[in-house]
């Protein structure tokens, strides 16, 4: 295994530790705001969809990679939009 | 220009991080969101734009770029839209379906990846018999197609089955059809990643049985486990965002995917403790596959029905009310009237909280979202545990659309498929009163011996009507 592979299973093992850390003592109130949030998140994918289109040199590909572009900025913005509507409904009553 | 792009990357890292963690509190979560969006939105720009700029200057093509944009900008009017839209009730499904964009764009990532794959190794070989391709960069490639395939097939039946469109299916030995699904498709793809098979057959196969797996896996699952679903899926999807990240060397990617990946299977492992459920029980799908057993226990007794004057003249001559909300207050639209009825009761000197089961509403946290949204004062809110010694000296309980987080079975029926699950233990309450539309069974597709009980008398109608005849009817008093 070269220094490479051997620095990114060390991100990822460290990443898992993390991610079960920051959510750990959530209240269950915040569960579906998380989850929603999390979804986001993970729309991040939409780079890689970024990385398939720019580099799409065939009708097949450039239709696909549009798609995916579509579909992972769908992800983003609505896993955003929809988070921040259910949380601006939490701040109306902690005042 | 590389280490802007670099550094750049480290701090939308970073925001999904601290995004993530403010999420987890109530005072900051709004703020997380924003900051993990703002860490998103510099991610996606310096993707785009880094690779303009700098010593080996990367130019797209003129066509690739147009649709980048075009893509970039449908996807954010679709994506804003849909999100501004939808009902706060048709959230959980809202959810799913976006979890759903997020599988098929690790889908179609790893499908146009093992194309490149394919035909870079068509030019160097000469009989394509022999071809092999590079198995460090098939193992992320594949893995994140078959998981974003699976999640994505696997919402979109998710969001089928909360939006009522599909309900549950099963044929015999689901299990074990399962099962062997799952086998075949690691099968194919262990084969695929060692160049034994190659070519766009196995592909369209892998992809094919990916998508039959992804339904067959959600299909069963009965209605009160969807939200456990739905996070699982959507741990999934973050897993393959972070195949994506092994596959392009990229950070944010890595660091976004498998911190949903391992956030959201912690998150799925504590709601099925909420339910007091494990995991595997969950997915093997106890719940629907024995709920004909547990119908025919309540349908012997009688159930007490009573009009809203009579509810009324009770709810005003009592100390202590608790109100339990269910899925029947959301669909009715009834949390604005819910918190009238809670506003004449306090103004008449009664003590009104509301009890909140961790499960009430499709996911856990959704009838607080709702209530929020009709601005009941968040300390009227009581989570189970605190409601529970509650009960027994309480006057009235309003039960409003709220079934199987009520039912008494749970805590005695051995049989019951609910059997074990936490619930509010309102027959405890002198008086429980049971709004519901009819004597349909729950989400469960299980009756509650709840009704039958001597303490227990039902108000039937719509949520929003019989509420609002209750307020009407208080008012006259």
């Amino acid at each position: 295994m070269d220094t490479g592979t051997l620095h990114i299973i060390t991100l990822v093992v460290l990443m898992i530790f993390l991610g079960v850390e920051l959510i750990g003592h959530v209240p269950t109130v915040l569960h579906t705001p998380l989850m929603s949030g999390a979804n986001a998140i993970h729309g991040v994918v939409v780079l890689g969809g970024i990385f398939v289109l720019a580099g799409a040199h065939d009708v097949f590909s450039l239709i696909l990679g549009t798609l995916a572009v579509i579909v992972g900025t769908v992800n983003v913005v609505g896993g955003f939009v929809v988070t921040n509507r259910m949380l601006e409904m939490f701040k109306k009553d902690s005042r | 220009m590389n280490d802007v792009i670099g550094i750049s990357y480290l701090v939308a890292s970073i925001s999904f991080i601290v995004g993530l963690k403010y999420l987890g509190a109530p005072a900051t979560a709004r703020r997380g969101n924003l900051i993990a969006a703002a860490g998103m939105g510099l991610a996606v720009l310096v993707t785009i734009v880094g690779p303009m700029f700098g010593a080996s200057t990367v130019v797209l093509p003129p066509l690739n770029l147009t649709l980048l944009v075009v893509a970039l900008v449908v996807g954010t009017v679709i994506g804003w839209i849909a999100a501004q839209r939808v009902q706060m009730t048709a959230m959980p499904q809202m959810v799913s379906l976006f979890n759903g964009m997020g599988g098929l764009c690790a889908a179609l990532i790893g499908i146009l990846e093992y194309d490149h794959a394919l035909s870079m190794a068509c030019e160097v070989c000469e009989s394509c018999t022999e071809m092999s391709l590079p198995i460090q960069h098939m193992i992320p490639t594949l893995a994140g197609l078959v998981i974003g395939t699976v999640s994505f097939s696997g919402s979109i039946v998710a969001w089928a089955k909360l939006d009522d469109r599909l309900g549950d299916r099963r044929f015999a030995n689901q299990h074990i059809v399962n099962l062997a699904l799952l086998t075949i498709i690691i099968v194919v793809a262990v084969l695929m990643t060692m160049s034994v098979v190659v070519g766009s057959a196995p592909l369209v196969i892998l992809l094919v049985l990916c998508l039959l797996y992804g339904i067959s896996f959600v299909l069963p699952i009965g209605g009160a486990d969807m939200p456990v679903v739905i996070s699982l899926l959507n741990s999934f999807t973050g897993v393959a965002a972070a195949c994506g990240g092994f596959v392009y060397d990229n950070q944010p990617m890595l660091i976004g995917g498998i911190l949903v990946g391992s956030a959201g299977t912690l998150l799925t492992i504590v709601m099925c403790r909420a339910m007091n459920r494990s995991l595997l029980n969950v997915l093997v799908g106890a719940m629907g596959g024995t709920a004909a057993q547990g119908v025919t226990t309540a349908s012997g007794g009688s159930v007490k029905s009573v009009t809203a004057t009579d509810v009324a003249i009770l709810l005003a001559y009592s100390r202590k009310v608790v109100i339990v909300p269910g899925y029947g207050l959301a669909v009715a639209q009834a949390q604005h009237v819910c918190h009238q009825l809670e506003h004449d009761l306090v103004a008449r000197g009664i003590d009104v909280a509301y009890a909140i089961h961790p499960v009430a509403g499709r996911m856990p946290g959704h009838m607080n979202v709702l209530l929020a949204e009709a601005d009941v004062s968040y300390d009227r809110l009581k989570e189970m545990e605190d409601i529970n010694p509650e009960f027994s000296t309480t006057d009235v309980v309003l039960v409003v659309g709220a079934n199987d987080v009520v039912n008494p079975a749970a805590r005695t029926d051995t049989s019951s498929p609910i059997y074990g699950m936490p619930i509010l233990d309102v027959d405890h309450a002198k008086q429980v009163i049971v709004l519901k539309r009819s004597m349909k069974a729950g989400y469960a597709g299980i009756d509650n011996e709840l009704f039958t009980r001597p303490n227990c008398s039902m108000l039937f109608g719509d949520a929003k009507s019989t509420l609002t005849s209750l307020v009407a009817e208080l008012k006259n008093l």
